[in-house]
C-alpha cells in the first residue's frame, strides 16, 4: 500500500503541515463540502479539496483521513496550518486542478503498491 | 444601424437567503447581451460578474437591488444592499477569504472567490461599504463599436 | 469523448437530455464550489459535482458549461430537473464517487478545463 510520503513524491506536492507521512493511503475522497466528507469518506482516505479553512482539520481528524491535498494553487489559512500541526494532520498543496490530481491518484492507487 | 442603438436596462430585487431565485438577474442580462450580438467572451464576463454580485447579496445581506444598463459604450451593473457591510475591503478582495457561514459553504458558495471574480471580469470596479448599513458595488465592462453589433 | 460514452463509462443515466449522444466532451471541471466554476471554467463541456441543487444548473448556464453530472447517487430533486430543462443543460447522474469518475475520465484522455485555459 502507498503511504502519504510516496504520494507526496510521486505527485510533487508541497507539505504545508506535517503529520505522520508514513500513514497508509487506502483510498481517496474528493469533495469541497464538509458534510459530504463527514458522511461518505472512509478511514485512511486521502481527501482532495479546495477548501482552506480550519474546519477541514476537524473533519480530517474525526474521519481518520490520512492526509489532505488542497488543489488549484490555494494556500491553507494560517489558522488551518496551526491546527493541523497541533492535530498532526498532513496538509499538502498542489498547483494542479482537482481533476488532474484525481486522475493521477487514481492511476497510482489502482496500480497498487509499486514501492 | 446606429439610429437603432438604445439603452436597455433592467432592475431586480434580491432577498437575503433566497437561493432559489439566485441568478435570475444575471440570466436575463446574459440573454439581453446575446440578443445584442455582444461577443461571447464579454457576455460571459458580464454574466459571471453579475451572478457573483447577486450571490453576495443573497448570502450576506437582508435585501438589495441589482440594476443593469447596456449602452453602445458599456455594460453597467450596480448592486446596492442593506447588509452587514464589509469591515476590511482589502481582506475581502483576497482570494479564499470569506465570512460566509458554514451552511452557505455546504451549498457550494462562500469559498472567498466572489469579489475577486467580479474584479477580474470587470474593466472598472468600485466597492463602497459602510459597516452596519450596506454595500454598493459598481461594475463596468466597456464595449466598442465592433462588439456592440445591435442587429435589432 | 462522446456524451453517450461518458454516461456508459460511469454507469450513469441521463436525467435531462439537451444534447445529442454524440456531443463531444473534451474538458472537465470538478468542484463543489460554484465560484470556482465561474473562476476557472474557460472551455469545459462537463461539470462533475456532488451538489444536487438548482444553483448548480444556474452556474453552468452562466459559465457556458452544457453538461452537469451529479455523483454518488445524490438524489436529484424536481427543482433541479426543472431548472435544467429550462436552461437547456444536460443533467447526468451516477452512483460512482467523484474520485472514480475523475479517474476514469482522466484515463480516457479528458482534460481539466482549469489547465485548458
Amino acid at each position: 500500500m502507498l503511504t502519504i510520503h510516496d504520494i507526496v513524491e510521486k505527485l510533487g506536492l508541497d507539505v504545508k503541515a506535517q503529520g505522520d507521512l508514513q500513514k497508509d493511503v487506502a483510498g481517496c475522497y474528493i469533495s469541497d463540502l464538509l458534510s459530504d466528507v463527514m458522511a461518505n469518506s472512509k478511514d485512511h482516505d486521502l481527501w482532495v479539496t479546495l477548501q482552506t479553512h480550519p474546519n477541514v482539520v476537524a473533519v480530517a481528524v474525526i474521519k481518520g483521513i490520512s492526509g489532505v491535498i488542497i488543489t488549484n494553487n490555494r494556500t491553507p489559512e494560517a489558522e488551518t496550518v496551526k491546527k493541523a500541526e497541533m492535530e498532526k494532520v498532513t496538509i499538502l498543496t498542489s498547483p494542479h486542478s482537482t481533476f488532474d490530481i484525481a486522475g493521477r491518484l487514481y492511476q497510482l492507487l489502482m496500480s497498487g503498491s509499486d514501492k | 444601424m446606429a439610429s437603432n442603438r438604445r439603452t436597455i436596462e433592467g432592475c431586480f430585487q434580491l432577498m437575503g437567503g433566497a437561493f432559489a431565485g439566485a441568478g435570475a438577474a444575471s440570466s436575463e442580462l446574459k440573454t439581453v447581451l446575446m440578443s445584442l450580438g455582444v461577443p461571447q467572451g464579454i457576455v460571459r464576463r458580464a454574466s459571471i460578474a453579475a451572478f457573483e454580485a447577486e450571490m453576495n447579496v443573497i448570502i450576506h445581506a437582508v435585501a438589495g437591488t441589482l440594476h443593469y444598463e447596456v449602452t453602445p459604450a458599456k455594460i453597467h451593473i450596480d448592486v446596492t444592499d442593506m447588509g452587514p457591510g464589509i469591515e476590511d475591503i482589502d481582506l475581502a478582495m483576497q482570494e479564499g477569504y470569506s465570512t460566509a457561514p458554514d451552511w452557505v459553504r455546504e451549498m457550494g458558495w462562500g469559498a472567498g472567490m466572489g469579489l475577486p471574480n467580479i474584479k477580474r471580469n470587470a474593466d472598472a470596479f468600485k466597492l463602497d461599504s459602510v459597516v452596519g448599513e450596506g454595500t454598493t458595488l459598481e461594475i463596468n465592462i466597456f464595449l466598442t463599436e465592433e462588439n456592440y453589433a445591435d442587429n435589432t | 469523448m462522446e456524451l453517450s460514452g461518458v454516461v456508459e463509462l460511469v454507469c450513469g443515466r441521463i436525467v435531462v437530455k439537451e444534447k445529442d449522444e454524440s456531443f463531444d466532451i473534451t474538458a472537465v471541471c470538478t468542484t463543489d464550489m460554484m465560484s470556482d466554476v465561474l473562476h476557472f471554467a474557460k472551455k469545459g463541456e462537463l461539470l462533475v459535482t456532488s451538489l444536487n441543487q438548482s444553483q448548480v444548473i444556474m452556474t453552468a448556464e452562466i459559465a457556458d458549461i452544457p453538461v452537469v453530472m451529479v455523483v454518488l447517487g445524490k438524489k436529484i430533486e424536481k427543482e433541479m430537473t426543472a431548472m435544467a430543462e429550462k436552461k437547456h443543460i444536460t443533467l447526468l447522474s451516477t452512483e460512482l464517487p467523484m474520485f472514480t469518475v475523475c479517474g476514469m475520465l482522466y484515463a480516457k484522455g479528458l482534460k481539466s478545463c482549469v489547465n485548458g485555459k
